[in-house]
């Protein structure tokens, strides 16, 4: 407890002597809340460079990255066996991220180093293949590759390169649609400066995405109570369908 | 109108889901059938999980069920005692399907076993149907002789007789319950009621008047859907109450609709009809079984056994 609270206050007292330039951001929202309209919402990031020298003559480049929770995920793979396609190959992933966005100002292989890259877990294949696979199939890295490919697609993965505004190499802004299949949990926003790509700083913030009022409640209900949800259920298609027969002799009479 | 499904965690336009309610509501109100063979698959497409899709189907058959049995008693055309074996056979049918159901959903073959099922059992009702209904529409054509209404076969040679005086049978117990036990097994795998077996087993294989056949299937289907529906709620909490609530509410306007159309139409146009919506279904599942799908790799949450 004293270390870590001695380590804290060298930490404040001497910035780092590499650190010359350093982020101040900012987010329109730092919760989402998934109500029954909820239709995908834009968070806004937002900050500035700042500095206490001049800035070198290399541009400053800015990475922003928002990761969804993690959740433990099993990608298959179809196979024709007796003439239909079945599932036969399976491999299970420990964790990977439920919704992965990359905002940068420039291609990300031109303004991140491959060894940046891999202590920060930036790119997408970085940040799949960081998580444990447990396989029961040869071809591990082809699989990781499809899920890639598959959730890019859905739009739960996303590359934004250039999607990052950078004005007078100080101001910076990016607009992060987040889609309208969330998951609940705490999304991670990353933000990165780098230079020559080496990360020059790096800032860690959370958006707490949470389901609300009666998306809270009934989901709530289901987990904890099932057993009065599924008799709700029942009550309610039992009601309906008593209801639509008595209105339906009403119109007739 | 977007609307956030809390249980199936998508998001979806809630008129689209009222449209798809609506449409089938109007077959069932049509023909007489639940519609879960339907709404299950047709949930599967606008990308509702399947496990969520085959509970949720349920829910929404049990609405259509009530619906239709209380205009059915009001006709006197349901046989309580008929139901209650059928539905004793179904109860135990359809706990099997609830373990086999949670049993390939670990082996991750569970996509693969409704749709087999779907293929096979909507294959043939479907060419079953469609021989006997244009059989009967060429004999009305022509005029000739209506078929007789009892047919003596195997059937009635088993032990354990009882009597169902609304059907006006005396038969053993053994086929009903076996139907049911069919039905409710069937229910409980891929979200139907199983209007379309049931219906065609009582009118051939139990030799049943078709008057109170509908009624009594009606009947049993509500009691197996619940179920259904019940057990999905505990053991898997897969049933999503609002996207059920949607389609509840296209479905009871749907069926008011079909239900007037139908009465203009003969019962043998009717049964071709039904016939050929079963036979292009089971054909569009079975192409998509056939030929090499476009991504070969799927992408499940969870974690491998």
């Amino acid at each position: 407890m004293i270390r870590r609270a001695l380590a804290l206050l060298f930490a404040l007292l001497a910035p780092p002597a590499t650190a010359s330039e350093g982020i101040v951001a900012g987010m329109s929202q730092n919760r989402v809340s998934i109500t029954a309209n909820f239709d995908g919402s834009e968070i806004l990031i937002y900050g500035a460079v700042k500095r206490d020298a001049p800035a070198p003559d290399t541009p400053l480049e800015v990475i922003i990255t928002v990761e969804g929770p993690d959740s433990p995920v099993t990608i298959r793979k179809k196979a024709r066996v007796a003439g239909i396609w079945v599932n036969t190959e399976a491999v299970a992933v420990d964790a990977a991220p439920s919704f992965y966005a990359v905002a940068t100002t420039g291609p990300l292989r031109s303004i991140l180093s491959e060894t940046e890259d891999l202590r920060h877990r930036i790119s997408l294949p970085r940040v799949i293949r960081a998580v444990g696979a447990a396989t029961e199939a040869g071809d591990t890295a082809n699989f990781i590759e499809a899920m890639q490919r598959i959730r890019l697609t859905e739009g739960r993965y996303r590359v934004l390169q250039g999607a990052v505004e950078f004005t007078e190499q100080t101001l910076f802004r990016a607009d992060i649609v987040l889609p309208a299949n969330l998951t609940e949990g705490e999304y991670r926003v990353r933000i990165f400066l780098t230079r020559e790509g080496r990360v020059v700083d790096a800032q860690t913030r959370v958006i707490g995405v949470r389901k609300e009022g009666l998306e809270r409640l009934l989901f709530n209900l289901s987990r904890e109570a099932p057993w009065a949800y599924g008799l709700l259920s029942l009550a309610l298609a039992a009601f309906a369908g008593w209801a639509a027969s008595a209105g339906f002799r009403l119109l007739r009479a | 109108m977007q609307l956030y499904l809390p249980i199936a965690e998508v998001s979806v336009n809630a008129f689209l889901l009222l449209g798809l309610g609506g449409m089938v509501g109007f077959l069932s109100g049509m023909f007489g059938v639940g519609g879960g063979f339907l709404i299950t698959p047709l949930l599967f497409f606008i990308g509702v999980p399947p496990a969520v899709a085959v509970a949720t189907g349920a829910n929404q058959v049990v609405a259509s069920s009530v619906s239709g049995v209380l205009a059915q008693l009001r006709r006197k055309a349901v046989d309580f005692r008929m139901g209650t074996v059928l539905l004793v056979g179904g109860m135990a049918g359809s706990g099997v399907g609830i373990w086999v159901f949670q049993w390939m959903t670990r082996l991750g073959q569970v996509d693969l076993f409704v749709q087999l099922s779907y293929v096979l059992f909507l294959g043939l009702i479907g060419s079953m149907m469609l021989q006997e209904s244009l059989r009967a529409w060429f004999r009305a054509q022509k005029g000739g002789p209506v078929r007789r209404s009892h047919v003596h076969t195997w059937v009635h040679g088993l032990p354990l007789k009882m009597k169902f005086r609304a059907s006006g049978l005396y038969i053993s117990v053994l086929p009903p319950l076996a139907v049911g036990a069919l039905v409710g097994f069937l229910a409980a795998i891929m979200g139907v009621g199983g209007g379309f077996v049931m219906v065609p087993a009582m009118i051939y294989l139990l030799g049943m008047p078709t008057k109170v056949v509908v009624g009594t299937s009606l009947f049993q289907i509500i009691f197996v859907t619940a179920f259904t529906t019940f057990m999905h709620a505990v053991t898997s909490q897969t049933v999503d109450i609002l996207l059920a609530l949607l389609l509840i509410l296209g479905g009871v306007i749907g069926a008011q609709i079909g239900t007037s159309v139908g009465v203009r139409l003969k019962a043998e146009q009717l049964r071709i009809l039904l016939a050929l919506l079963v036979l292009a279904v089971s054909v569009k599942i079975a192409l998509d079984l056939l030929l090499r799908p476009s991504e070969l790799y799927s992408v499940m949450p969870g974690v491998l056994p």
